[in-house]
Parts: C-alpha cells; structure tokens; sequence
C-alpha cells in the first residue's frame, strides 16, 4: 500500500518536472532585484514548471519554513517548490513579501510563461491575453515561444505580437517586415496598431517618420480596413441565412398546418418546446447510460423529438383542432389554452429553470474562413439540418401520395372529399406533421439557446410572420420569407441595434402586408376568400 | 333634459334590465366604499384596502372587456391587441403621476428617477405638458386612438380579416413590449413607472382617494356599458353584426366597412385607453409586460366566458375569470394556469355562447338575463 502510494506520488512528480532550484532560492530568499533577476531568468528561459512558484510568490502563499525550507501552501497542505510533493514544515512559516514592482514584474512573467504550458487551449488564453498587455521586454519570450510552438493558431497569435513589438523597432527591415505580417492578419487589432504607429502626422513623437514605410503603414491600413469590411459583410450574411434558417425550422409546420386546416395553432411554439425538451431527455439518458456515445445523442434526438412532438400534435388535432373546424378564431383561442397547459406540464416536471443542453464536442467551436470571422459548427450544422429537413418536406409534398392529397385538400377541399380523399385523415396526417417538424426545430433550437419551458412564446410572433409574409400552402414562400427575414434582421441590427431591428421588421411585415394581403405567393381557390 | 336622458336609457334596456344595472352598480358605489371607510377596522363587515383595489381593478378589466366585446363579439374582428391600448392609456396617466411626485423621489431632481439614472439631462419632447392633467388625459385618449385609426386604417383598406388581423394585432402589441423595454425609449425600460406619490393633488395611498378612485371606475365601466349598448343598438350597430356575418355581401350591397370597422376599432381602443389610465393610480404601476401577448388574448377569454356580443356577459366574464385568478394564484399558484388553459379549451369547444349567451338560451323571453343579452329590434 505505502509502495503503490510511493510509486504515485513520484510518477506525479516527474509529470510535473522539476522547477530550477536555483531560481526558486532566489525568488524566496533573495532581495527585492535578485527576484526580479530570477523572474527576468524564468521568462528567458519559459519555464512553465515555475508557473506554481511564482503564482504562489504573487498570492503570497510561498513561505520559509523555519529559516530553510521553502514551501508552498496549496489548498491547506504544503509543498515542496521543486518535486511538488506533500511536506511538513520544519519550523515556524514566514511568507515571502514581495513590493509592487516584483508585483508587476510577476504578473507579466506569469502571462508571458502561459505561452510554455503543454496545453494548447491554456497557451491561446496565454496568447491572447498578452496581445492586450504585451510590451518590449517580452519581445524575447514571444519569439522564443514562437520558435518551439507547433499549434498553428497560437502561432498566428503570437506573430502578429511579435509584429506588433516590431513595429517600433529601431531596425527599418523589420519594421517593414511586421507591417506586413500585421496586414495579413486584418484584426481591429492590428489596424489599431498601425494607425498608433502611423499617428495624425510624423512631427508627433514615438510615431513613424520614415516617408516609404508611412506609406507601407497607410497601404496596410487600407488593406486590413478591406479585409474587415469583407469579413464583415460575410458574417451578416451567415448571421442572416442562420436565423433564417431558424426560422424556418420554427415556421414550416406551421405553414403545412396553416395551410391546410386555415387555423392558426397558437401551441405550435410549445411544440417547439416539446422537441428541446425531448433532446435534453436524450442527452440526459445517452449521459447515464451511453456515455460513450454521447457524442452522437442528436442522431437519436431528433428522430425522438419528432415522434413526441407529432404524437402531441396528433392528440391535439384529435381533442380540439378537430372539434373547431371552420371556426378559426375559437381554434386560435382553444390551441392558446392548449399551450398554457403544455408550459405549464413542462414547468412542473422539469422545473421553471432552464435546464442545460450541452453541445456534442464535434459542434462546438467553429472554422475559421477567414481572419476575424469564424463560422460556428452549430450554426453551420443548423443551416444543414434546416435544408435537408426542407428538402425531405419537399419530397413529401410533392413525391408521395400522402403530399398529393395534402396539396388537394389545401387547394380544394370540397372537391377532394369529393374525389376520394378522406381529408380528416389528411387533416391529422398533415397537423402530426407539422407538429414534428416543430420537434425537429426545437432539437435544433435546444443547440443554440436556452431551453425554458418559455422558449415556444419567444419564437410564436416571428414564426407567424414567416408565414404571414410567405403566404399559405406554398413551401417557396415560406422559405423566403424566413431567409429574408433573417437576412433584414441580421442587416439592420448593427444599425439600429437588436430590438429596434425586431421593431422595424415587424412595421415592414405589416407594410408589406398592404400591397400583398395574402403573403409573397397568393393562394387561389378556396384559402383566397376565407382565413 | 331629464326626461331626454331617461327616454334615451328606456331605449337602450327595458325597465326591468335598467333595474337590475342600476342596483348593481348602487351595491358597488354605495356599500363597498362605506363598508370600507366607515366601519373600522377589525370588524367582520369591514372591507380591506386589499379588496378595495382588487375590485377596482377588476373593473378595469371590465371595461376592457366592454371594449373588446364591441369589437370581437359584434363586429367579429378579434383583437390580441388590446393589452396595447390598454397599456398605452396607463402610461399616458403614468407620466403625469411620474410628473407628480415632483421633488420627492429618489434623486430630488425634477425628472423622474430612471431619466436621473439614465443621466438625462432634460424631459425627451414627448413628456412636455405632461405635468398637466388636462393634457395626460387628452393623451389618454389620444395616443390609443390615433394608434387604432393608423393601424386600423392601413389593415382594414387593404381587407386583412380573420386571424391575419389577430396575429398582426399581436405582432404590434408585442413590438410595442420591445419598443418599451429599452431604456432609450424614454419610459423608464423593465421597471415603468412606480413609487407614484399623488394624483391631483391628491395623496394616492390615502384610503380615500383609493376609494374615489373606485368610485370613478365604476362609473366609467356604467357609463362605457350604455356607450356600447347605445352603439350596437343603432343602425350602425347592425352594420357591424352583419359586417361580422356576411362581410363580402355587405360590401356588394353598396356599404363600405372599412369606415365602419375604423369607427368602432378605435371607440373600442380608446375605451381601453380609459380603462388603463383608471387601472395605473390604482394598482401603482405600469410596466411594459401589460403589452405582453398573453395579456392581451387573456381579454379574449374573459369575453368568451361570460358570452359574446351580450355587453353584460364580457363584464361577468372578467369579473369571474380575475376574481379566480386572485384567489387561485395566491392558493394554489401552478394550478392557475392549468386552469387558464382549461378555460380557453372548454369554453370555446362547449360554452360558443359564453355564460349569458347559454343562460339567454334557456331563460324565458322577457326574463332578466334575455333582456340584457339580447339586442331586441330598434
């Protein structure tokens, strides 16, 4: 037992390699200039293993025990600075005091030696926190950790602050030199740098004077403003296709259901609901159960959202839709009352608190297509979803028997019957339908936002402007409105920012609705005169 | 004159149903303000401040659904839009009672306390005049009805009907909730308007006013009943049943119900309006979520319940409905919801005819409930 706890206790030592003693016995006995000798050694060095000593050094949790023996305290046990095992004290503990300039010194050191540590995640918040407080004398640091770093986007970091230490450089090449590295990495960062270096004229002082590179500065300048702009303009338009495509997901059953039946399902955003929730149950059991494949718990997801939220539609379509048939106003009322009952379900079984959804490992992050703009796996892989969903609904529709005596019903429902079609089934058919594809838009909601048993009432209005704008019955219609809309969201929030954009998009729908009363795609037939 | 007022009332309700409307509002206006000021306190038959506000605002929803029975019930037109109106006219009262604390709030700046933490410097132009009381009840009815004629104007010429108008109806009053949730809008964001210290003058916490206040409400909700009562009873009042029956058919006969349909939308919002600007000095706030969806198509319910297009049943409805409420969320609060949802169900699959509507049915021609449901022929 001793020998296994031996055994661990040495193997965690040599994990953690050993830190220089000699720069340990400065930083805990020397005076005020021989720890920031020590400190200004660590860092030519980066010797993350020091990372403990002189974090501890700052908290003022590094001692001398009993005149000689230098510890550390961590969590209520002591330990030695070098192998980091358990220690008792030898004497009585004094702590090391440090004045405010060591205080300084420590806490860029302990930046500057993040670049060192073996994880890549830590090494970028190393990187990117230096980009905000790096000055001259860690210029070595970072070229040194520039030269053992292999992660290729720590490597873009720590560049463009090479570059921008550079940029004062006494030496003109190299001057030159991180201008261009600056230029092709376009960030508000750099653009920032090279105006400071630029400054409003070369009388001013510290800023450049030599008249080629001002002219080398103003063309990286223009060319970072070019960069930006695009990447800019790029993100609007991803924003605007990813709401839109939300968008949809939240309006296409309703539109199916809209269409058919002329009643407007005032629960449809609790079906929504319903799918989020369903997702969050499967994660839940794919975490206790499956957790080897709980990276892969949307596959089983989305297909159980679906069922649950059909299955609901299905019931709801059966107790009340169907009781109400050709009293649209009294259906509205009654699916309302139906969705109270519904949130109010949800909140007693899983609580009024938003429970937590996470995404799997391969949807979280996102990919990077240019500088300053990286695309979200989850937005991107909501976009996808949306379209295959599209396009398995348009197959539906226009592929299947089912779809045919949907789209009769839709356009004639008299004449229908007439011919055969039993529309009440058609009816159900259609709304369980519809109300899965409802699932299926929370499954996907649950990905991005919070999941609350109020998420439905947040989607409501704006997936019924979807189908107001699209008109009824008409895929095409539905599509573009949502996408459009998304994309005028998405356009006017920088200008008027997120509320008034709502705002204003809402006003355009209701203008919008005076010139085409009945949507982007007018119906004929029957939906024309009543609704 | 007296004579003319009477003649006017005999038109509007038989004798019997005059009675019964004037004993009602008698009981309100006489036995609840002195079972509340002047038997003391402690005793059995002393009514609380409590129930005092609570009754007032439940006529407040009264008169909303006064409002939205002309405009749902006869007219056919279903508002889930009516908590903005609603809302609007609180907050026009709402600022002249922000106006009124004058040096007294928190800050003891002359502007209202979120406008000194938003550091502004002056009142946005909006808010001028609002000190008076005069113009903060012109507004009242001003920023509704102007609200209801542009809206109503831009959906009624372009024909929207049916649940289009609802759900655009909605879409307004929820932008309106954003439009008022930011601070930058200039009505004090999440919070609205509170901490209200006197109304004309008036300290608004002293019982007496509270009981004034009630007073006035419950005269407002009479005199709306016998507005709308006087409405539907007219030719214009048929125009408008049968705009909600045969709309395609009235047009062809040579009437053009866009008029038609504006005149009553916005006499329905500006009642709102009214109702609102009571319902704030009583309750001692307003805020942005009065806009929210729910409470509008809450309204709905309230009128389905007691009985569309009776007048009396939509006043019985709210009472019902706000009265459960109460006593439901103060017992047991998760199941008021449930019960919520179960009205909205079950009235509109087995009740079409709401309470008074079921009641007028089987009630014998002449009784109490089928004179006051009933539009009898003019």
């Amino acid at each position: 037992m001793s020998l296994l706890a031996f055994a661990l206790t040495s193997f965690a030592a040599s994990a953690a390699a050993a830190a220089d003693p000699a720069i340990v016995e400065k930083l805990a006995r020397g005076d005020a200039s021989a720890k920031l000798e020590a400190i200004n050694e660590a860092l030519a060095k980066g010797d993350a293993d020091l990372i403990p000593v002189l974090r501890a050094l700052l908290d003022g949790r590094l001692s001398i025990a009993g005149e000689k023996q230098i510890v550390i305290e961590e969590g209520g046990a002591l330990l030695d600075p070098i192998t980091r095992e358990s220690v008792t004290a030898a004497g009585e503990l004094e702590k090391v005091s440090i004045n405010n300039r060591v205080r300084r010194n420590l806490e860029r050191a302990l930046a500057a030696l993040g670049l060192f540590v073996p994880s890549v995640s830590e090494r970028l918040a190393a990187a990117r926190d230096l980009q905000d407080s790096a000055d001259e004398e860690v210029l070595p640091t970072v070229e040194r950790a520039l030269g053992q770093e292999k992660n290729a986007q720590v490597k873009d970091l720590l560049r463009s602050i090479q570059a921008g230490l550079m940029l004062s450089s006494p030496d003109r090449e190299k001057r030159l030199a991180a201008i261009d590295v600056l230029r092709r990495a376009p960030s508000t960062r750099n653009k920032r740098l090279l105006l400071q270096r630029l400054g409003r004229s070369p009388s001013e002082p510290g800023v450049e004077t030599d008249p080629a590179i001002r002219e080398a500065l103003e063309r990286g300048i223009e060319s970072i403003d070019g960069s930006l702009h695009l990447a800019e303009v790029v993100g609007w338009i991803f924003g605007g296709l990813s709401l839109g495509s939300i968008l949809l997901l939240a309006a296409l059953g309703l539109a199916i259901t809209f269409g058919l039946m002329g009643v407007i399902n005032m629960a449809h955003g609790e079906l929504l609901m319903i799918g989020a929730y369903t997702t969050y149950v499967a994660q839940t059991v794919f975490r206790n159960h499956f957790p080897g494949a709980f990276a892969w718990y949307l596959v089983a997801a989305a297909p159980a959202a679906f069922l649950v939220a059909g299955i609901v539609g299905l019931v709801l379509e059966r107790t009340v839709v169907r009781a109400l048939y050709g009293r649209p106003l009294e259906t509205l009322l009654a699916t309302w009352g139906v969705s109270l009952l519904l949130i109010q379900s949800v909140r007693l079984l899983f609580g009024a608190q938003n429970v937590e959804v996470t995404n799997p490992v391969w949807m979280s992050g996102g990919v990077r297509v240019m500088s300053g703009l990286v695309l979200p796996y989850n937005r991107i892989a909501i976009l996808g979803f949306a379209a295959i969903v599209l396009f398995v609904v348009w197959l539906l529709l226009t592929r299947t028997r089912l779809g045919l005596f949907v789209r009769a019903v839709m356009q004639n429902r008299t004449m229908a019957s007439g011919l055969g079609v039993t529309t009440p089934w058609v009816d159900m058919f259609a709304f369980a339908l519809g109300s899965g594809i409802a699932g299926l838009g929370g499954c996907a909601l649950s990905q991005i936002g919070n999941v609350g048993p109020e998420l439905g009432q947040g989607y409501i209005v704006d997936s019924f402007m979807v189908v107001v704008l699209g008109g009824v019955g008409q895929l095409a219609g539905t599509v573009i409105a949502a996408i459009g809309l998304g994309q005028v969201n998405k356009l006017l929030e920088p200008y008027a920012g997120a509320v008034l954009a709502k705002i204003t998009v809402l006003v355009f729908v209701i203008l919008f609705i005076q010139r085409r009363p009945r949507g982007l795609f007018a119906p004929r037939g029957r939906a024309a005169e009543d609704a | 004159m007296k004579n003319a007022v009477l003649e006017t009332l005999r038109q509007l309700y038989p004798r019997k149903a005059l009675l019964a409307i004037g004993a009602v509002y008698g009981a309100l206006v006489v036995v609840v303000p002195l079972l509340n000021l002047a038997v003391p306190r402690g005793s059995v038959l002393h009514f609380s401040d409590y129930y005092v506000a609570l009754f007032g605002k439940i006529l407040c929803y009264a008169i909303v659904a006064l409002a939205m029975d002309l405009i749902w019930g006869y007219t056919g037109i279903l508002s889930l839009g009516h908590g903005l109106f609603f809302a609007l006219g609180g907050y026009a009262m709402g600022m002249y009672l922000m106006r009124s604390i004058g040096l007294e709030g928190v800050y003891q700046s002359p502007l209202p306390d979120f406008m000194v933490f938003l550091d502004w410097k002056e009142l946005p132009w909006y808010w001028r005049g609002s000190d008076r009381f005069w113009w903060a009840s012109t507004l009242v009815v001003l920023a509704p009805g102007l609200l209801a004629l542009i809206f109503g104007f831009f959906a009624f010429r372009s024909r929207i009907r049916g649940v289009y108008f609802s759900i655009m109806t909605q879409a307004l009053t929820y932008a309106f909730m954003l439009l008022f949730f930011r601070n930058g809008t200039g009505f004090g964001g999440n919070n609205g308007f509170t901490d209200f210290k006197r109304i004309l003058g008036l300290p608004i916490a002293d019982p007496r006013t509270k009981v004034g206040l009630y007073v006035l409400t419950a005269t407002v909700l009479l005199l709306a009943l016998l507005l709308c009562r006087f409405i539907v009873r007219s030719k214009l009042g048929r125009v408008l049943t049968a705009i909600r029956d045969e709309e395609s058919r009235l047009r062809f006969c040579g009437y053009d119900p866009v008029r038609y349909k504006l005149f009553v939308w916005t006499v329905s919002a500006v009642i709102c309006g009214i109702a609102g600007a009571l319902y704030v000095p009583q309750v001692g706030i307003i805020n942005p979520s009065e806009m929210s969806p729910s409470n509008s198509i809450e309204i709905a319910i309230w009128v389905a319940i007691g009985g569309r297009g009776t007048l009396i049943g939509p006043i019985l409805g709210a009472a019902l409905v706000n009265g459960a409420k109460s006593w439901l969320t103060a017992a047991v609060p998760e199941l008021w919801l449930y019960a919520l949802g179960l009205l909205f169900i079950l009235v509109t699959r087995f009740l079409p005819g709401g309470i008074v509507g079921s009641l007028a049915r089987v009630s014998k021609p002449g009784g109490i409930v089928g004179t006051l449901a009933r539009v009898s022929k003019p």
